[in-house]
């Protein structure tokens, strides 16, 4: 069984460089400070060194796990379900900004100068 | 004795036999929250005035002389993870500090058409992330055996609810142990059924392949009846199945039998994983006075092994944030919750600063922690080495399972190998943290059904019995753990 003696308490690994955890922190769209960054780059080793144990496992054999008693996919019809006016009301009244009926949102691409806005 | 005292089924019994109504007790409820959450901090939110006016409901229904189901009138506790429409559901999150549930989850709905009286809403882990309690955005919740000590997580608020008789019972959810540890903690009962037993409907997704909510009583028989009630198929999980009529299985009633003090045909299976170092002593001397208790009524008692027990807390540690960063890709400042383009001044910059801000900023320490785990688990290059492998061990776990299951009809293991700890103990180490979940996550790992009951106390805090079921025979395990309770 696993006990605090199993991974070092105080381990200063250095699994994970800086640049990895920036990185990693942008493709999981994390603003973060460096403060926090910091703190991330040593929680992070410290985990994926006691997960490291699982390479001591001999996994050749095994496949890929599936739930035994849900062998089969559960379908629907293929039809249209229409929200309610008042359902649609709801869900539109939690977004932070909604224009028409519509989400609004912040623009994705920078328009060229000059052109249509 | 106190209304506030009751169980599910006594308090049935009174409000037939009218020797109160339903206002009364709602009442009585909502006078001991407003005295005891100043130094517990089990709810979050509580809602007054719907409770009142369902209890009244059911009031009426009573004085028509209409035949009463089992859960009407009877006040619960939410897990705040759980929709109920209408009412915040916060997650224990900044995040979603201010989004109102639009539509109500299955086993909420469930309930309700049985005529059951919310009383509000419990605190959490943030996202249900957590083993203490101490996650909330909102502040920890206290044990209410000793308030210096955490009620165990992630489902802390509805245990200590339960055991501070600030409802009658309440529903949690279980995704590594979250029901399960909390119970053992306060010196409730909780189970966690079998994955797909209920529908996950209106529950806020945490790790899809491991998820399940479940009920937190004061004894077995009330766990039964509100499993009775929210357990079953839905159009709305995919997941959920009808509890299916397997071949040769034995029922309580075919294969074992305990009455007039005596268990025949009971073999039970101690896991001799879950006994070596880092359990507390104290606690182990008080599952094996228990283990010899069932021994002494007649079970045969049986040492097994589930070889790849050691493996269990790292492959889960990948999979469950694997599947956190998926899910909580949705909070991304457009659709609901926090969002640095709602405010009075609306951010500058394009869509993509919308999403880094909202989420950098909603999101609190342990839930960045999963979701950053989860994302490099998952990146190209490390998806095999990690998730990959991780759900291979899973398959190994399952199979060590399988094989002593035929063995034996159930297992007894700790349910924590600690006693409930300090606030501030762990919550700055998320390691030890982890460790807190040792001896629960296997079960949802391999999505079996485990009950956790109290069986004893160490220094008058609690220790919790796991008893481990097959697929599906909740029933069973239920029954097993009646035996223990009537001792």
């Amino acid at each position: 069984m696993v006990s605090k003696k199993d991974y070092n308490l105080s381990s200063t690994s250095s699994r994970l460089r800086r640049a990895p955890v920036e990185h990693i922190a942008k493709l999981a769209r994390l603003s973060l400070s460096k403060k926090e960054l910091g703190k991330l780059q040593k929680d992070l080793s410290s985990i994926l060194d006691y997960i490291e144990k699982l390479k001591k496992v001999d996994i050749k054999k095994a496949k890929v796990y599936s739930h035994q008693w849900l062998g089969e996919n559960i379908m629907r019809d293929d039809q249209e379900s229409k929200k309610l006016k008042m359902e649609n009301k709801k869900l539109l009244e939690l977004a932070p900004k909604i224009k028409d009926g519509y989400l609004k949102v912040k623009s994705i691409i920078k328009p060229a100068t000059g052109g249509r806005r | 004795m106190k209304l506030t005292d009751l169980n599910i089924v006594q308090a049935h019994q009174g409000l037939i036999k009218k020797e109160f109504s339903a206002l009364e007790l709602t009442k009585a409820f909502l006078n001991k929250i407003k005295e005891k959450n100043k130094e517990n901090f089990a709810y979050l939110t509580v809602v007054k005035n719907s409770a009142l006016s369902q209890a009244k409901k059911v009031d009426d229904l009573i004085l028509e002389g209409k035949e009463l189901p089992l859960l009407a009138g009877i006040p619960l506790a939410v897990k705040d993870v759980i929709l109920a429409e209408g009412v915040k559901c916060t997650a224990g999150s900044k995040i979603l500090e201010n989004y109102i549930a639009p539509y109500d989850a299955t086993v909420i709905k469930k309930l309700k058409g049985k005529g059951a009286v919310i009383l509000g809403k419990t605190n959490l882990d943030e996202f249900a992330m957590g083993s203490s309690t101490e996650n909330s955005a909102f502040g920890p919740t206290r044990n209410p055996h000793d308030l210096t000590r955490v009620p165990g997580g992630s489902s802390g608020g509805s245990a200590a609810a339960v055991a501070a008789n600030e409802c009658i019972y309440a529903l949690g959810s279980d995704t590594g142990g979250s029901i399960r540890l909390p119970a053992s903690f306060c010196g409730t009962v909780g189970l966690k059924p079998t994955y797909g037993a209920v529908s996950r409907y209106g529950l806020i997704a945490f790790g899809s392949s491991l998820d399940q909510i479940g009920p937190m009583t004061k004894t077995i028989e009330d766990c039964k009846i509100v499993f009775e009630a929210i357990k079953g198929r839905d159009d709305m999980d995919s997941t959920s199945v009808e509890i299916p009529k397997i071949k040769n299985r034995k029922l309580p009633a075919q294969g074992w039998s305990a009455s007039g003090g005596k268990i025949k045909n009971l073999r039970i299976g101690i896991p001799k994983e879950y006994f070596t170092k880092g359990i507390d002593p104290e606690v182990e001397k008080v599952i094996k006075e228990a283990i010899k208790k069932y021994q002494d009524l007649g079970a045969k008692i049986e040492e097994v092994s589930l070889p790849h027990t050691e493996y269990a807390l790292p492959a889960y540690y990948i999979i469950n944030p694997s599947e956190a960063s998926a899910n909580l890709a949705r909070y991304d400042g457009i659709k609901y919750g926090y969002s640095v383009a709602g405010g009075q001044q609306p951010a500058t910059g394009n869509l993509l600063d919308v999403y880094l801000q909202s989420r950098g900023e909603g999101f609190g320490e342990e839930v960045r922690r999963r979701i950053m785990l989860g994302t490099y688990s998952l990146s190209a290059g490390y998806y095999q080495a990690y998730y990959l492998r991780a759900q291979k061990v899973r398959t190994l776990v399952k199979n060590d399972f399988e094989k002593v299951f035929k063995k034996v009809d159930c297992l007894l293991t700790p349910t924590s190998p600690f006693l409930p700890f300090k606030i501030g103990e762990r919550i700055e180490d998320p390691l030890s943290m982890y460790l807190v979940d040792v001896y629960t996550v296997s079960v949802n790992l391999v999505g079996l059904p485990a009950l956790s009951l109290p069986c004893g106390q160490v220094h008058h805090l609690p220790v919790g019995l796991q008893i481990i079921g097959r697929p599906f025979e909740e029933d069973k395990i239920l029954a097993i753990g009646q035996v223990f309770e009537k001792i």
